[in-house]
């Protein structure tokens, strides 16, 4: 259990007056100028805007005004979230200096409920990895094991928060990015339905599979964060029009009687560890009083292929963008199109031109059948699998990553065994349903073990009751 | 369906690589194009194991759900503000975006 401060705690003392938002703001500033050289959590740390919004905060609460559900609690965004004025990075040199000209929906979202943002965080390049190993401007560190990746893509977002950088932070899940990082920084993290979050202002990896989601030290906070930016959004045209459902009257509900399935023939690859964490969490929730059931998902293991080559795909198309005219860098060349191809060159990253190369093979002219048309086919068989299996059980479990955090460049030779670690991820990116990340244990070395708790779409309701049980069987949500 | 995954990264060189980068706007130094090379063929290879499967039944997923055109009140709303779009351009004139000359380019 996080020995930080919950966000629920720091807005209910913030908006009573018990403590005000600058001290609160402050403790966290005083975390980051202690460890931020050694994690480097940040892109960019908003000390000056931080202390300010804070003041502003405490003033409106002086005056008697209500602030909102996360009064001056502070809050880390994933540097692919636009915040205007603001530099936005999306850790490429490529866009190194952008301010963009607007927030984003859930950047605006959260200000209105008096969240402050202490800073922009550190991710693998356009959200390409998983490890955060490959952004152009350094890894991030776990903070609980600095010799370890903190996981990828949204590898600050995790660190922030499990470092007590910031109370919560967002990030981005394209196929793991928030569940894979929270289990191996010992932190919740939450990949919404698609659907459920605007993306407006969340820079596009791949459109179809792409959410943003909460970090938080508990259960509860996600769940209160998640509420905070759900809700339809008509800027963005994926978003559901219709009210995301509450919560927090999931939290306590228990597990008794809801039917809990186990993906026998899921994937093997995860450590005896983990395996073990996902054993004990089916025993927990026996005998809390669900029902666990045998379920088969014959096309799990197909996942990764059809994530790989979709992810690419639509990865060149979103990527297109970066041509050196209207913002970003620009290698200045005789004609436009050898001034794209220097920029682009340039610009990007070795993961993000090899993802980029992947995708516009993949879907170049006579290859497009043979690839990505197939894939197209297996995330069809996928979301078929999904919707038998829900016909008998309500929530699945498995784990989250196959590994504890991992020692830094044991993967970055290999790109395939770093594909590896999304396996447990991947499916539920490719179907839309929603998906978290629970702390649920400990493996080699005494480091985190996340569990992996998914339900179908709008099914976060079931979803955070499963949680929450897990979560209480470890010692239960902190204060 | 048509050709099998097998037989598609079989036939990767480097003028495909080459080829592929030109596409993608993508200038790549020799070492990179090695490397692309070598990567992309070991990926598809990998990528082979979903040609066993049975799919010609099958539609293809686009999307999590089937995406419906989104309509709106033909109001004019607030636009980004020019200037501050204009400032984050590496290059403007007169008031819009600056490029080099566009003709005479050789694809």
């Amino acid at each position: 259990m996080s020995r930080f401060q919950s966000a629920r705690s720091i807005a209910a003392s913030v908006s009573t007056g018990e403590s005000s938002s600058v001290d609160v703001v402050s403790q966290h500033l005083a975390r980051i100028e202690e460890r931020e050289e050694e994690v480097h959590a940040f892109n960019l740390v908003l000390r000056d805007e931080a202390l300010q919004s804070a003041e502003r905060i405490d003033e409106r609460i002086a005056a008697g005004e209500q602030v909102g559900q996360l009064a001056g609690v502070p809050i880390a965004l994933k540097d692919n979230l636009c915040t205007r004025g603001i530099p936005t990075t999306c850790s490429s040199n490529i866009l190194n200096g952008w301010r963009p000209p607007y927030d984003a929906t859930v950047v605006s979202r959260l200000a209105d409920a008096g969240a402050v943002f202490v800073g922009k965080t550190n991710l693998d390049e356009f959200a390409m990895g998983s490890s955060t190993e490959n952004s152009a401007f350094g890894p991030t560190r776990n903070p609980l094991d600095t010799s370890r990746v903190p996981g990828g893509s949204s590898g600050g977002s995790a660190a922030a928060v499990a470092a007590g950088f910031s109370a919560m932070s967002l990030g981005s899940d394209t196929g793991g990015s928030i569940r894979q990082p929270a289990a191996l920084c010992g932190v919740v993290g939450v990949k919404p339905t698609y659907g459920a979050v605007s993306r407006l202002g969340l820079i596009a990896f791949a459109s179809s599979l792409d959410q943003i989601g909460p970090f938080t030290h508990d259960v509860a906070d996600a769940a209160l964060l998640l509420e905070c930016m759900a809700g339809h959004d008509p800027g963005d045209s994926t978003s559901i029009p219709q009210p995301f459902p509450s919560l927090s009257e999931s939290l306590d509900r228990g597990v008794a009687g809801l039917r809990i399935g186990r993906i026998v023939d899921l994937p093997s690859g995860a450590d005896a560890d983990v395996v073990a964490s996902v054993d004990r969490a089916f025993e927990v929730l026996a005998d809390a009083g669900a029902d666990i059931i045998d379920v088969t998902i014959p096309a799990f293991t197909y996942g990764l292929t059809a994530y790989y080559l979709i992810a690419p795909a639509e990865a060149s198309s979103n990527l297109a963008r970066y041509d050196g005219v209207r913002f970003g860098s620009r290698v200045e060349a005789a004609d436009t199109n050898s001034m794209y191809m220097a920029t682009r060159g340039e610009g990007f990253g070795p993961e993000v031109k090899r993802r980029i190369m992947l995708g516009t093979y993949a879907l170049s002219a006579g290859y497009y059948d043979a690839y990505y048309g197939k894939a197209l086919k297996v995330r069809r068989l996928m979301a078929q699998d999904f919707a038998t299996a829900y016909e008998s059980v309500d929530a699945l479990v498995t784990p989250a990553s196959p590994s504890v955090a991992f020692p830094f460049g044991s993967k970055t030779s290999d790109p395939l065994a770093m594909y590896l670690c999304d396996t447990y991820t991947i499916p539920s990116n490719l179907t839309g349903h929603p998906a978290m990340s629970v702390p649920f244990g400990a493996g080699e070395n005494g480091l985190p073990i996340g569990v992996q708790v998914l339900a179908p779409a709008m099914g976060e309701p079931t979803m955070f009751a499963v949680a929450a049980e897990l979560e209480r069987s470890e010692g239960g949500k902190h204060v | 369906m048509t050709g099998s995954l097998k037989r598609v990264w079989e036939k990767i060189d480097r003028g495909a690589v080459e080829r592929v980068a030109k596409l993608a706007r993508l200038e790549l130094s020799d070492d990179e194009l090695d490397e692309a090379t070598t990567r992309l063929a070991g990926m598809m290879a990998h990528f082979a194991d979903i040609d066993a499967l049975e799919l010609n039944d099958v539609e293809p997923m686009t999307q999590p759900y089937e995406l419906v055109n989104v309509l709106r009140d033909d109001v004019p709303l607030e636009t980004l503000d020019h200037d501050e779009v204009l400032a984050a351009a590496p290059d403007t004139t007169d008031g819009r975006f600056g490029v080099p000359p566009i003709l005479g380019l050789e694809l």
